[in-house]
């Protein structure tokens, strides 16, 4: 049960299949930078968490899923929704707020849900989405199946009084819920330093018999090593598992931040070092998995697709406005469906 | 000097407990701590302890009788060398007991007679409950068999009713399985369904708020009880933030289908941090629905009704109802759909809405004025969101006046907002300013004179129908 690091030895991957994690990772960073734009344009407004440098760790995950595997994940989502095959479109425009969007405009970037992806949200109150996963795995050991529950949080959310209270009971009825712990080392403008009195989270699941691993969140192959091991632990019902993937945010908190917090220095030499789409397009191209060509050639198809859902989110019209009194309660009983 | 030794109060709302066995007969010596008797409160049987050694001179009380109000003398002890003619002595004033014929079930305890014993903190509370069968509408059809119970029965029987009929239905919360509920409210549940269905979990109610808000959103259907609705507050942003918001923020693809239950207002005696009504806090939230029963029937039909709703429900309960007897419809599904106020006494002269144990001091209130010759009609709204508008609407403007009634704090409560909705729908009906009677601005006392005046009292009700009815 201790927690430990590793260094990932890289595990055999088709080629094909670290081409699909380029174009995912590439589909988010595009997409995402794109989102950028629309904000800068004044499209999309409130609140907009880019996940610009952290891509590897959503798409080393998602490779290790199977169908009926849920994910959670706190308000900094865009990239767990592509990454779990939303439709950009869809999400774009609810980033525009339009009746389009996943959420009909009335969520927003923090608060999209796909049920029929099991995309679970999408929610905007630290920590508050770590319960809730260990809920959802509680819905399928109820039900005797063996999926399991992704349920992403921040090094931030780490230090949340819940975080803990969902580990004991997460141990305690053995729910197959991997927590991920996506450090990417600032808690909005707190460093893990300023703001954590014992660095390594990736132990703090030892007081509650949970492993641990901290993990290489800039490289795609590392985070999906780490996530196999994971989730066959949760699927072979030996109950939660642990997983800090440290990871780097390029760009400010939120739209809104100017994030002095951290030098240009710092954030540059991340991205000129560590970035995990250059490291997967090395891979491809030293393994010769891909050529220059092919890889021109995903490129072109990500800023197509990314085009047309800004295209899409622009031209999408706002809700009506009896849209503000819809969907307030639920009419229909969903009952006798449960189990 | 032989002492008595008196039914204790083992509970903050006893009044009364069965004596259910002696494990001591007279003649026996007792040290200090020696266990004297078993006695079945409403929550469940406790070990009566010697606090004096002595010798069991005479036991007043026998074994199995039900009843028995607290500070009763139940046995005689006598000091070494006394005789058995000290016991008779000592348990002279008993005598002042005879009502008590120690038999009377407790479900008739609502509509005894005051007990003679000194001290008792509660004596509002003890008064009788209207005969549910006399209601001038009531939501069973006529002929229906009717049969006394508990509101602490009601809602276990909803569970257990709903547990059986769908596999998703589970419990969820502090002590309510293997302790039988804090309340004995799930008592026999676990035995019924099991660990997988009735789950204890530790004192933690914001994670396990969440956890089933989750699993909710997984598509089940969690009760989590919650031992009051104090601790709630741990929770509240996952009831308010998760569970009401979601569905509106997922356009409507996921609901949360969730009952939080459990005991709300103030108990006895159990000072600020446990005496809180939170009626008015929930049925802010729009995503919520928020029910608030005080008969027994409606207390289970609301239940069923709130656990098949596929929509977050707060079902706010109350300690001291727990213990309360109703008639309830012998019925295979009985429910009471929300939204739909109930009118338990029809009258032409004022309006009294109330909800939950505010109804207590309504329909006493509504009792002494008839004798005066005012007839109150007295609405239980039941619900407070949905919230029956029409109703209260209907009967104001037939009797021109209306006085509201509930435990919680003043400022933005519910009487608050029934004030306003009567100043909008029907202002050209009132013939008075309508008088809110609430608890006071204060947080919940301790001493029991301060803890009463707290509380909304029924001469403030009386006296705010005779300032509305200028009588």
């Amino acid at each position: 049960m201790a927690a430990r690091k590793t260094t990932a030895k890289k595990p055999n991957v088709s080629g094909d299949e670290l081409k699909q994690y380029y174009r995912d990772m590439l589909l988010i960073r595009r997409f995402e930078e794109k989102a950028g734009q629309l904000y800068g344009m004044g499209l999309i407004g409130g609140f907009c968490h880019l996940y610009i440098g952290q891509e590897a760790v959503v798409v080393g995950l998602e490779a290790t899923a199977k169908e009926n595997d849920k994910r959670i994940t706190t308000y900094r989502d865009h990239g767990h929704m592509l990454a779990c095959g939303m439709d950009p479109k869809g999400v774009m425009a609810e980033l525009t707020g339009r009746q389009d969007g996943y959420s009909k405009g009335k969520g927003g970037s923090m608060h999209m849900f796909s049920k029929e992806k099991h995309f679970y949200g999408g929610h905007g109150i630290v920590g508050a989405n770590v319960p809730l996963g260990a809920g959802l795995a509680f819905a399928d050991k109820y039900r005797g199946n063996d999926n399991v529950t992704y349920t992403y949080f921040g090094d931030g959310a780490a230090n949340q009084g819940q975080v803990y209270e969902t580990f004991n009971m997460a141990a305690l009825w053995q729910l197959p819920v991997v927590f991920v712990i996506e450090n990417n080392q600032y808690a909005m403008g707190t460093s893990q330093e300023r703001s954590t009195s014992t660095q390594d989270i990736y132990k703090r699941g030892e007081a509650f018999g949970i492993p641990g691993e901290m993990v290489d969140g800039m490289n795609v192959l590392s985070v999906k090593e780490a996530g196999e091991k994971a989730v066959a632990h949760c699927r072979a019902g030996k109950g939660p598992y642990i997983l800090e993937i440290k990871t780097y945010r390029y760009r400010g908190h939120s739209m809104s931040d100017p994030a002095k917090y951290r030098t240009r220095e710092e954030v540059q030499k991340m991205r000129e070092e560590r970035d995990p789409i250059e490291q997967a397009r090395d891979m491809l191209l030293t393994g010769k998995h891909a050529s220059e060509e092919d890889l021109k050639a995903i490129d072109k198809e990500i800023k197509e697709i990314v085009n047309a859902s800004a295209e899409f989110a622009k031209d999408s019209p706002e809700p009506a406005l009896d849209e503000l009194w819809t969907d307030i309660y639920a009419k229909e009983v969903p009952q006798g469906e449960a189990v | 000097m032989a002492t008595e030794i008196l039914m204790p109060a083992l509970s903050p709302t006893m009044e009364e407990g069965t004596l259910a066995k002696w494990l001591v007969k007279e003649g026996d010596e007792v040290a200090s701590g020696d266990i004297l008797a078993e006695i079945e409160t409403d929550k469940a049987t406790m070990e009566f302890e010697a606090v004096d050694e002595g010798v069991v001179g005479k036991i007043l009380v026998a074994e199995g009788t039900e009843g028995v109000k607290v500070n009763t003398p139940i046995a005689v002890l006598l000091e070494e060398g006394e005789d058995a003619s000290a016991a008779e002595a000592a348990s002279k004033p008993a005598e002042t007991q005879e009502d008590e014929d120690g038999t009377k079930a407790a479900t008739e305890s609502a509509s005894k007679p005051e007990a003679k014993a000194p001290a008792k903190a509660k004596s509002e509370k003890a008064k009788s409950e209207p005969d549910a069968g006399a209601i001038p509408e009531p939501d069973w059809p006529e002929g229906t068999e009717l049969k006394s119970q508990t509101v602490r029965e009601c809602l276990r029987d909803a569970m257990a009713e709903e547990m059986r009929r769908s596999e998703g239905v589970f419990l969820m919360g502090e002590e309510v399985a293997e302790y039988q509920g804090a309340y004995k409210i799930s008592q026999g549940l676990l035995d019924e369904f099991g660990a997988k269905r009735v789950i204890d979990t530790p004192i933690t109610e914001h994670g396990f708020a969440g956890i089933a808000v989750g699993a909710a959103f997984g598509g089940l259907n969690p009760i989590v009880e919650f031992m009051t609705f104090n601790f709630a507050m741990q929770a509240i942003d996952q009831i308010i933030n998760s569970a009401a918001k979601t569905l509106y923020m997922s356009g409507g693809q996921m609901g949360c289908p969730i009952v939080f239950r459990g005991p709300n207002g103030a108990a006895a005696r159990v000072g600020a941090q446990h005496s809180q009504d939170y009626a008015a806090w929930y049925a802010q939230i729009p995503g919520l629905k928020v029910a608030m029963p005080y008969s027994a029937s409606d207390a289970k039909g609301l239940l069923k009704s709130a656990i098949r709703d596929p929509n977050p429900v707060i079902f706010l309960e109350n300690e001291i109802l727990y213990g309360k007897s109703f008639d309830v419809p012998v019925l295979d599904d009985y429910t009471v759909p929300f939204g739909k106020a109930r009118i338990w006494r029809e009258g032409g002269d004022v309006t009294i809405v109330s909800f939950g144990i505010g109804m207590t001091y309504a329909l006493e209130a509504a009792g002494r004025l008839a004798e005066d010759g005012i007839e109150a009609e007295v609405i239980d709204l039941r619900t407070l969101r949905p919230l029956d508008y029409d109703t209260v609407i209907a009967s104001v403007k037939k009797t021109n006046r209306c006085v509201t009634v509930e435990e919680g704090w003043p400022v933005s409560s519910i009487g608050n907002h029934l004030s306003a909705t009567l100043m909008e729908r029907a202002f050209d009906y009132l013939d008075a300013p309508v008088i809110n009677c609430m608890g006071k601005d204060v947080p919940m006392p301790y001493a029991a004179n301060l803890e009463k005046h707290a509380l909304v009292t029924t001469d403030e009700v009386v006296e705010a129908v005779r300032q509305v009815t200028y009588r």
